[in-house]
């Protein structure tokens, strides 16, 4: 029989106040009699309706079951089977909109806490330090992967267990794509992604860092160097700025940017030679799991002052529920309903202040979200001495440029089907490069369906 | 890691040096014009430098740099034998070097170390090349020999006449333009304040003058956003819409304040530097 408390073991959580000045993780984990106890409350659907939520199809019920029979290994071994990254996602996936959306728990009350429990799993896993991955025998046939990031990583992790010899491509100098370069230290420790890393390296997965395809490479070299088919996992990587005027003044980033800075190449670490601006008031446009990184990090960081500035309200922020409530506890200020229309300059060409103007909601877009509308005469200015614009990225025009016949949208993204065929024979493509930003489990799941594509085009040739 | 096969000075001041890396997937496709991004340990900036010269088959990229900020500094601390960790490229696009009949090639201070591949380029696409090197005194002259063995004529330049014609390159160009000779093309490459006065003295003659802009950028593929630059009212990133622009079109006093940003850290930087690479 459940237990059928209604809410959710909470997750121990670091103090906000001491948190917001260090970059140590802030979900500290379940301990083994709260894992216990909150997978008790799973009702073990024979139907699993949270299994429909996941786009990479965990046997959720299955792995929760061992959890609560004490198996923590054993529920690791479910999960991995389906899901390459599963540290990763315990600790970034939404679940509020994916299996735990679906959880018949969370019709009266909290759903079971799967991530909470996910993470459980995979963090006993690793402080277990049992590593039973032994590479698969090889079935002589080359393919290439373009990007580390999730999409990357998933396809070359799926691909390698089946045989192929895989090769990752990725342009930076550390693997990892957005789990590196975006996710910060204090949601994601990159001691963590690293391992996932080389878990994979362990199935005999080959990754070439400095690399950019489109400039280093060709997809058309890829395939002369001997890979079959190869899956662009690029990402969107091209930060979008909001066309006002001041956008060129001094401290003004993109996301990216400030992101990068802190979090490839550690500028919160004196030992690092990156350096990065102090600022008293940083406003960060944009209400993202994007901006809530930045504005966090920028906290973390010494300013005084946080403020998000997003056009709609509350309810539409798209950011994770737990990153909204960890970035309110940590202090950040939400100034909602309003859109920065001009950042003002100091006199030297410094940021001095954001010109805003107040939104209302009025009828629905063609995104199903009720449409920001400026009120005429509301504008005023908020002090600020830096502004980090986190309104969304789009894929990098590189590939698409140095590559015939790939079809792409208007928007720069790469045309693929469900299960990742581009127009281009032997060419695949997923995750944010096809679809625009979006998840890190939804471009898992694209690497996945890709690596599957992959082995019927090859089994076919 | 990528090796350092060769380092050497290439002035009195010992000031300027090249090295040649070691660098097989960047030497397979390099052009004229593009630039790579090395980092040279854990610790390290990435750092964008433009490719003096290279060798497919050897596999190797020549880079030349002066020593300014904490990085180059240190890296002028290696030598051949040692391995900087990242070198990453080949990054931006090419030089458009076809379809000229004659050129006037203009390289400032080590600037002349990018300006000479590219005015090699157009010699070797069929363009009468004539080249206007200025430096400050005679002492940090760079490339002599390999500049007028690419080009047509050589114009060496010293601001305090040390050596060759006393003055800046700009007064030489305009000299040029005002013997009657007609350039369909002036490319510059130095310092930001010279490329904006070449500009400037080309912009009467209506002579389109391309520049070749080095701001600060961290991935060099598009990603940070870092290096934009407003070129003719409009955002471009350096790194991946350039390096090489309209220069009549570019906002030269945005760049000049962007480039000078970190100036600060840059000096606390090297304050801590106590000479010399930190991990052998």
């Amino acid at each position: 029989m459940a237990d059928m408390r209604p809410t959710k073991i909470p997750m121990p959580e670091t103090d906000p106040i001491r948190r917001a000045g260090n970059f140590e993780e802030v979900a500290l984990g379940y301990s083994e009699a709260d894992a216990a106890a909150e997978a008790a409350r799973c009702l073990d659907c024979k139907n699993a309706p949270c299994m429909r939520g996941c786009p990479v199809g965990v046997h959720i019920p299955d792995f929760i079951r061992e959890i609560r029979n004490g198996n923590p290994e054993a529920a690791y071994e479910i999960i991995h089977s389906t899901n390459l990254l599963p540290a990763v996602c315990g600790r970034v996936c939404p679940q509020e909109n994916q299996c735990e959306g679906k959880c018949v728990r969370g019709i009266k009350g909290e759903p079971v806490g799967i991530g909470a429990l996910e993470r459980f799993a995979a963090d006993r896993h690793r402080e277990s330090r049992q590593s039973r991955t032994v590479p698969s025998q090889k079935n002589g046939h080359k393919v290439a992967v373009v990007g580390s990031g999730p999409s990357g990583l998933t396809c070359a992790g799926s691909l390698a267990r089946m045989g192929y010899d895989v090769t990752v491509y990725e342009a930076f100098h550390k693997a990892g794509g957005v789990l590196v370069y975006g996710i910060p230290e204090f949601r994601l420790p990159k001691q963590i992604v690293e391992e996932e890393i080389e878990g994979l390296k362990a199935l005999g997965v080959s990754i070439v860092t400095d690399a950019i395809i489109g400039r280093t490479l060709s997809v058309d070299d890829l395939f002369s160097d001997g890979a079959e088919a190869v899956f662009i996992g690029s990402g969107a990587g091209l930060p979008q700025f909001m066309g006002i005027p001041g956008e060129n003044l001094l401290g003004v980033f993109s996301a990216n940017e400030y992101l990068t800075r802190i979090n490839l190449m550690k500028a919160y670490l004196p030992e690092y030679d990156t350096p990065i601006k102090k600022a008293k008031h940083i406003a960060v446009v944009g209400g993202g799991n994007v901006a809530m990184d930045a504005a966090r990090c920028a906290k973390r960081m010494g300013a005084d002052e946080v403020t998000i500035i997003y056009r709609r309200g509350m309810e539409e922020l798209p950011a994770r529920r737990e990153e909204v409530h960890h970035a309110m506890a940590e202090g950040i200020r939400f100034r909602l309903l309003c859109n920065p229309t001009k950042i003002l300059d100091d006199g030297n060409g410094q940021v001095s202040a954001v010109e805003c103007i107040e939104m209302e909601l009025g009828e629905p877009d063609a995104s199903g979200r009720r449409r920001p509308v400026p009120k005429q005469g509301s504008e005023f200015t908020l002090d600020a001495d830096a502004v980090i614009i986190a309104i969304g990225t789009i894929p990098n025009p590189l590939i698409k440029s140095t590559t015939s016949g790939l079809e792409t949208t208007p928007k720069g993204c790469i045309v693929a089907d469900e299960a990742g065929r581009t127009s281009r024979p032997g060419v695949f493509a997923g995750g944010d490069a096809v679809t625009g930003a979006a998840t890190v489990i939804l471009a898992m799941e694209a690497g996945k369906k890709a690596a599957a594509a992959i082995d019927e085009y090859l089994r076919g040739n | 890691m990528y090796r350092i096969l060769k380092k050497r000075y290439l002035n009195e001041a010992k000031n300027v040096i090249e090295m040649v890396i070691d660098a097989p997937l960047v030497a397979r496709k390099c052009l004229a014009g593009q630039f790579i991004i090395f980092r040279i340990d854990e610790f390290g900036e990435r750092v964008p430098l433009t490719i003096a010269d290279y060798d497919r088959a050897a596999g190797t990229v020549t880079i030349i740099f002066q020593p300014v900020g904490a990085t180059t500094k240190m890296l002028a601390e290696m030598s051949a034998g040692e391995s900087i960790l990242d070198f990453a490229g080949p990054l931006g696009k090419p030089s458009e070097v076809e379809g000229f009949s004659r050129v006037a090639v203009v390289g400032g201070g080590v600037g002349c170390a990018i300006a000479y591949p590219v005015a090699k380029a157009f010699g070797q696409a069929g363009a009468e090349v004539d080249m206007i090197a200025g430096f400050r005194s005679r002492d940090i002259v760079i490339l002599e020999e390999e500049m007028r063995a690419a080009v047509t004529h050589l114009y060496i330049t010293t601001d305090d006449g040390s050596y060759g014609i006393r003055g800046f390159t700009t007064n030489q160009l305009k000299a040029l333009i005002d013997s009657g000779i007609r350039y369909d093309r002036v490319v510059a490459i130095g310092p930001a304040p010279m490329m904006k006065f070449v500009c400037a003295v080309t912009e009467p003659y209506g002579i389109k003058t391309i520049v070749s802009l080095n701001p600060i950028m961290i991935d060099g593929t598009g990603m940070c956003g870092g290096c934009r630059v407003a070129v003719d009212g409009k955002t471009q990133f350096a790194c991946v819409d350039g390096p090489e622009f309209d220069g009549h079109l570019v906002d030269w006093d945005e760049l000049i304040k962007r480039n000078s940003y970190y100036r600060e850290e840059e000096a606390a930087h090297v304050c801590r530097l106590t000479g010399g690479v930190r991990h052998g």
